[in-house]
């Protein structure tokens, strides 16, 4: 196999086992709570407290920053936990990831494939939040004024970034010996209000603000809100002095350097798990 | 031989594993200096108590696990090197185990890792079909991995090692904790496949005895990380021809100890193992002349005597020979 059927077939195999294990609910109620109802719930309680700290103010943009950071921060964690988890699975729980690991596919092009299902899966409850927000909550979204393509290309971009964060996540989790449960998820918990989600950076101490502008999500964040709500974005400080074509550009390299960085730490922490025994270690004790 | 026909090929090979529990801290030498080789076309044991080292050679020969030194060839391909290009041509199924996507059922969990190898569906599931059939499960195709027993969970993991039609299969232990039937089933089927694909290697590991004896062209005795012995089972026990092997069961020892025994002129070694019958004595004699002390001295004892038969050589003598106790049994099980 050359590199690129080494790569595709990874990806499409991990693609499909990704997806039926997601969508492996015997009950589609509990597919539906799982993956609707409970980011459903989430964005409600962050709705109320908005609610009651702006006394109902649900007309001015902030609302519309909050709803939209919230609901497409999902993919964050949704994305590193897809692609970093599948490492523990099958190490701990299916016992396989020695035989995946010994077929000729690329490895990482087969953690990728298994993160695609939970994308997929998020897409889903991201435009569940969306549409619930457009009929219940005046959330000012035009879909007539929404610029498609540089949405679509955000979004692409910005799913590859995280994607390649996973990878890093499942490189560090090839070399950890306690089950590390949830990590991504962790993560992406812990990033949350450094990423202007749902608030400007300008609301962070001077000192937390760097951790903010140093974040490829922030940029990612804000191009998508650019995209979709274009001036009610606009209105927010946080990168006011960029034109949008420019925030693109940045988030473009940033995604670039992302990916170069995630295949060199994916690759060094495979090697070094090769190296000290630690790559199916759980089946020795 | 020439290189072409190397399947595998080790040279002084080491494992040293990091130990890091508390209180234990150091190294573990797994692997010591192995310099093996074994030819395309045969079926070649490791055989090796608990804890010789037979999955770490596999781990390394499957690009798993890095040897710490020495260099080790697979298809004439440096495990290092290039194990991307080792890859597509073996598989490795340890028993034992019982992996595999409980959600998906024998047959999705058997097409997906054909797909891995960029099988053709069409051509997965022809074999999918006779691999199970040959397995004795043609009726579990669609039964879902959770709702397996373990042993058939095992044998479909089998199957999935013969599914890529790998020039080299490593099976490591591919029998363990199987019925006796099942058991059966596997041996028949790697003989069979290796009738039907002849130039396909199998290194398999095993501590059962019989099982190497009965499938393998090679054996290489492992203990302690270091091969003692490299040869057909033929060959290996002829080196045990000279001696004589007596079996004899007894009634209670009265306590005679067997050391005693083992220190009369001419006896080379005594094993010892109580059955729930009485006792057994597994008596290696330098010759047959030894036999008339030992049995003097037993009656002296007044063991009852109850059976005595002199056998041909197994490999099970052998490995006494060359490791010092049984396979089944730790040291010092002879002193009783
Ligand atoms: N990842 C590891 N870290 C530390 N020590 C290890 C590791 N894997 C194996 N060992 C040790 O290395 C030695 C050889 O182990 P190995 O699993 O290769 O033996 P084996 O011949 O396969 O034994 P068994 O019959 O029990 O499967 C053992 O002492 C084992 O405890
Ligand atoms: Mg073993």
């Amino acid at each position: 196999m050359d590199g690129l059927r080494r790569f595709w077939f990874g990806f499409k195999v991990g693609a499909w086992l990704g997806w039926q294990i997601e969508s492996n609910w015997t009950d589609p109620f509990l597919f539906a709570v799982y993956s609707v109802i409970k980011p459903l719930a989430a964005a409600a309680i962050l709705v109320v407290m908005y609610a009651v700290v702006s006394r109902n103010a649900f007309e001015h943009p902030l609302f519309t920053y909050i709803y939209l950071g919230n609901a497409f921060y999902m993919y964050v964690g949704g994305v590193l936990q897809g692609v970093s988890w599948a490492v523990v699975e099958d190490r701990e729980h299916y016992r396989t990831l020695r035989y995946v690991y010994i077929t000729p596919v690329s490895f990482m092009a087969y953690l990728l494939g298994r993160g695609l299902a939970r994308f997929v899966i998020t897409t889903i409850a991201v435009l569940v939040l969306l549409a619930s927000g457009v009929l219940f909550l005046h959330l000012r979204l035009d879909w007539a004024a929404v610029n498609w393509p540089l949405f679509l290309a955000g979004l692409f971009l910005g799913v590859t970034m995280l994607a390649f964060m996973g990878l890093m996540l499942a490189g560090v989790l090839m070399l950890t010996v306690h089950h590390s449960w949830f990590v991504g998820e962790a993560v992406g918990g812990a990033l949350f209000l450094f990423s202007g989600a749902i608030f400007p950076l300008e609301v962070l101490p001077q000192w937390l603000r760097p951790v903010g502008y140093a974040l490829p999500i922030t940029y990612w964040l804000e191009l998508l809100r650019r995209t979709l709500v274009g001036s009610t974005a606009r209105a927010f400080p946080t990168f006011a002095h960029l034109e949008t074509p420019e925030l693109f550009a940045l988030l473009a390299a940033m995604t670039a350097g992302v990916m170069l960085l995630g295949g060199v730490v994916f690759t060094a922490c495979e090697r070094y798990a090769r190296r000290a025994g630690l790559v199916d270690r759980v089946t020795n004790y | 031989m020439d290189r072409q026909d190397w399947a595998i090929r080790t040279e002084r090979l080491r494992r040293v594993y990091k130990v890091r529990e508390p209180g234990r801290k150091g190294e573990l030498v797994a692997l010591d200096d192995v310099n093996l080789t074994v030819y395309r076309g045969e079926l070649f044991g490791l055989l090796g108590p608990n804890g010789a080292g037979k999955t770490t050679l596999i781990k390394i020969l499957t690009t798993l696990l890095a040897p710490t030194s020495g260099r080790a060839w697979v298809l004439g391909i440096d495990v290092m090197e290039a194990p991307h290009r080792i890859r597509p041509r073996i598989n490795m199924v340890s028993g034992g185990e019982t992996s595999g996507y409980g959600l998906l059922t024998v047959r999705e969990n058997l097409w997906m890792f054909a797909q891995f190898y960029g099988i053709p569906s069409p051509v997965a599931h022809r074999r999918i079909r006779s691999l199970l059939e040959q397995m004795n499960m043609l009726d579990r195709m669609h039964t879902k991995l959770s709702d397996l027993s373990t042993g058939l969970r095992q044998k479909m993991n089998i199957a999935r090692g013969f599914l890529t039609d790998p020039e080299v299969l490593f099976l490591d232990e591919p029998t363990l904790g199987l019925d006796v039937a099942a058991a059966r089933d596997v041996r028949r089927m790697i003989r069979t496949w290796m009738a039907a694909h002849p130039g396909r290697t199998v290194l398999l590991t095993t501590h059962y005895m019989h099982e190497a004896e009965e499938l393998c062209d090679r054996v290489a005795i492992i203990h302690g990380g270091r091969i003692l012995a490299c040869d057909t089972p033929t060959n290996l026990k002829r080196r045990l021809q000279r001696e004589a092997i007596f079996q004899i069961r007894t009634g209670p020892m009265n306590g005679l100890n067997p050391q005693t025994l083992e220190r009369l002129p001419g006896v080379r070694r005594i094993l010892y193992r109580v059955t729930p019958t009485g006792v057994r004595l597994d008596c290696y004699l330098e010759d047959e002349a030894a036999l008339g002390p030992l049995i003097s001295t037993l009656t002296e004892h007044r063991v009852r005597l109850e059976a005595l038969e002199k056998r041909e050589p197994t490999l099970e003598d052998v490995f006494v020979h060359m490791v010092g106790h049984g396979l089944d049994e730790g040291e010092g099980t002879h002193a009783g």
